[in-house]
């Protein structure tokens, strides 16, 4: 078990320094970084001074392990456009995006894995095929048309949901919460809604066919023989077995939430960090891109690295010592 | 067997409806099990034993459905109980065993959950006391060191060790029948007849009577009382295990004895049924066995035979034990 997760830690820390030397390469390939810093009319020797103070006259890999240094002790450079250190400026929309993704994927999930068993075990009512006929459309129809439309019908026609932004949020030191606050509650809804439907369906789909799957298997007719209740059956026996699947596609999806989430902030206009990055593409403000990207990658590190470690609990066979299996 | 018996199956029919019309798959089945008989099905692959235990425990797989006849236990009828009625009896009255002890435990719970699990559903003993039953019952199964072993997962069992467990979680409530469906056909041979030797011995020691469906002639002769043939769907013949044996009577009986290889005895070789069982959809008329039978004459391609007494407890369905039966 140790001997594992220090295998996947120093996975997870090769996966991290490709990205860190991607998101390096950036400044290098989208143009010359001293073009973007001096003025048109300044001279070859000024700009030859500038390189030399800024240290991009030193080859490639004296720069990357400053990068690396910097990056470690969360110096991640300054904005171009904000003008204010990019930690500082993802640090402020981090609370948005991640309130938002948790409420999204909460929603998946608290909705999703009830409808997937629903209609895994009831599959010829009438009900089942409404649902599945529902999440087809949630499946097919884009984020950002579903947005809109949710803003049309409850935004412009009913009146009842804020259209945009997070409304009132509480300061709490390094994190701003909507969760405190009725208007900040009612905006994350709409933004929720619209992040969650793809999920949710998914989610749906995977457990009503894995439950599909596990209801044919011996042991779940050996636990009907043994007279246990149905709800012991379905939800103990059932139920337990679809969840390593169920486990991985939510891990990756929540990955997904988080990088995702620019195309949802972008229609709301919420403050997270995806509006932070688009609006970092429109100016060409590569520090930002680039933590970005460091971000999001150090995000999904940390959620495989989370989702293999729930395997463990959930399946003994991953966890128990092969040596104790028994003679006869 | 004169008096009350155990279970009785009368004329019992489970039909499969398909796209090309039903399929019969078990047809005017009739027996008895007295209380604590041993009463062997032998049959090839699709003669319908296997069909006729799911019918009995009340978990034929649908499309299938008893489409006729009637199943009672202790005189109380219970092939149209509904499926909690029938859900409380399995497991307490009715236990089962299944054919692949791999795949008949749940691979998440630990043995010793699944055991006080069916405990504790069919009683109300309390965790603590449904723990020590359970360890008693692993005890008397002959599983060595209980105590650590009802701590362990499926997995950390051998094939033989987890029969041992299904059997246990069959006597979990001190049934009064068992099904047993080919409960040693997926394991080695030397296990086999360990598997044999303590089931034999926990039903003659808790009284329980079983229906032990197999296609091992040995298995029946070393374990049961009566045994009954099958062959397409119908019983062929049904009798007391001696004579069954020494002095089968019908046409397939005697072929099917024939195929066993006998130590001391020394024939050239053994004897071949012709042909094979006739596919459900392609059942001929009349006697099921006649296209196959050396012996047939005109009435078996007209008629069906029904089961003729041939002696004490003895019964077979073969028109040539049928002279002075009445034929209009």
């Amino acid at each position: 078990m140790i001997a594992f997760v220090i295998r996947r830690l120093l996975q997870s820390l090769i996966v991290m320094l490709v990205v860190a030397f991607v998101a390096f390469s950036m400044f290098n390939f989208l143009g010359d970084p001293i073009n973007n810093m001096v003025g048109q009319d300044a001279t070859e020797q000024e700009r030859e001074n500038l390189r030399r103070v800024l240290g991009l006259d030193q080859p490639f890999y004296i720069q990357f392990l400053v990068y690396l240094g910097n990056a470690i002790q969360g110096n991640f450079g300054t904005s171009y456009r904000l003008g204010m250190p990019v930690v500082n400026a993802l640090a402020d929309r981090l609370p948005a995006t991640l309130e938002l993704v948790f409420c999204a994927a909460g929603l998946a999930l608290l909705v999703g894995v009830p409808l997937g068993v629903y209609t895994g075990l009831h599959r010829d009512r009438w009900l089942s095929k409404v649902f599945l006929t529902l999440s087809l459309i949630g499946i097919s129809l884009p984020t950002f048309l579903i947005g809109i439309l949710l803003i049309l019908f409850f935004a412009v026609y009913l009146g009842w949901l804020p259209s945009f932004g997070r409304g009132d949020v509480v300061d709490l030191g390094i994190w701003t919460t909507g969760f405190l606050t009725l208007s900040g509650i009612k905006a994350l809804i709409l933004p929720s809604i619209t992040l969650a439907l793809f999920q949710l369906t998914l989610v749906m789909r995977l457990v009503r066919a894995e439950m599909l799957e596990v209801l044919r298997t011996d042991y779940i007719k050996f636990a009907r023989a043994r007279g246990l209740s149905n709800r012991a059956v379905h939800f103990g026996h059932a139920l337990g077995n679809t969840l390593v699947p169920v486990i991985t596609i939510t891990g990756l999806q929540i990955g997904s939430l988080i990088a995702f989430a620019i195309v949802t902030e972008t229609v709301f206009q919420w403050p997270g960090m995806g509006l932070l990055f688009l609006q970092a593409v429109q100016f060409v403000d590569i520090p930002v891109m680039s933590s970005y990207l460091v971000l999001i990658a150090f995000f999904f590190v940390l959620i495989n690295l989370i989702v293999d470690l729930l395997y463990y609990f959930v399946d003994p066979r991953l966890r128990a010592d092969r040596a104790v299996a028994g003679g006869h | 067997m004169q008096n009350s018996p155990l279970l009785r199956v009368e004329n019992l029919k489970v039909e499969f409806p398909t796209r090309r019309g039903r399929l019969v798959a078990v047809d005017d089945v009739s027996f008895d099990i007295a209380p604590g008989e041993v009463l062997g099905v032998v049959g090839e692959s699709g003669a319908g034993k296997s069909m006729t235990g799911s019918a009995i425990i009340g978990l034929l797989e649908p499309p299938g459905r008893i489409a006729g006849g009637s199943i009672s236990l202790d005189g109380r009828r219970i092939d149209n109980l509904p499926y909690e009625e029938m859900r409380k009896i399995r497991g307490k009255h009715i236990g089962a065993i299944f054919q692949d002890p791999l795949t008949s435990l749940n691979p998440l719970y630990s043995v010793g959950k699944q055991l006080v699990e069916t405990i504790m559903t069919h009683s109300d003993l309390t965790p603590t006391a449904a723990r020590e039953r359970a360890l008693a019952l692993l005890r008397e199964v002959g599983i060595p060191a209980p105590e650590r072993r009802i701590e362990q997962y499926p997995h950390q069992f051998s094939g033989g060790m987890r029969q041992r467990v299904v059997i246990a979680l069959a006597l979990c409530a001190n049934p009064r029948l068992i099904v047993a469906d080919e409960p040693t056909t997926a394991l080695d041979v030397s296990i086999q007849a360990q598997i044999i030797t303590l089931l034999k011995r926990l039903c003659r020691e808790h009284g329980t009577a079983v229906m032990l469906v197999t296609h091992d002639m040995g298995v029946i002769a070393e374990t049961a009382d009566r045994v009954a043939v099958m062959y397409a769907g119908r019983v062929a013949e049904i009798g007391p295990v001696r004579d069954v044996i020494k002095n089968p009577k019908h046409p397939y009986t005697i072929g099917l004895m024939g195929s066993i290889p006998r130590i001391g005895r020394d024939e050239e070789r053994l004897t071949q049924i012709d042909g094979s069982m006739p596919r459900l959809t392609e059942i001929p008329q009349g006697c099921a066995f006649n296209p196959r039978c050396p012996l047939v004459f005109d009435r078996c391609r007209r008629e069906r035979p029904d089961l003729i007494d041939v002696g004490p407890f003895h019964q077979v369905s073969c028109w040539k034990y049928a002279e002075g039966v009445g034929h209009a």
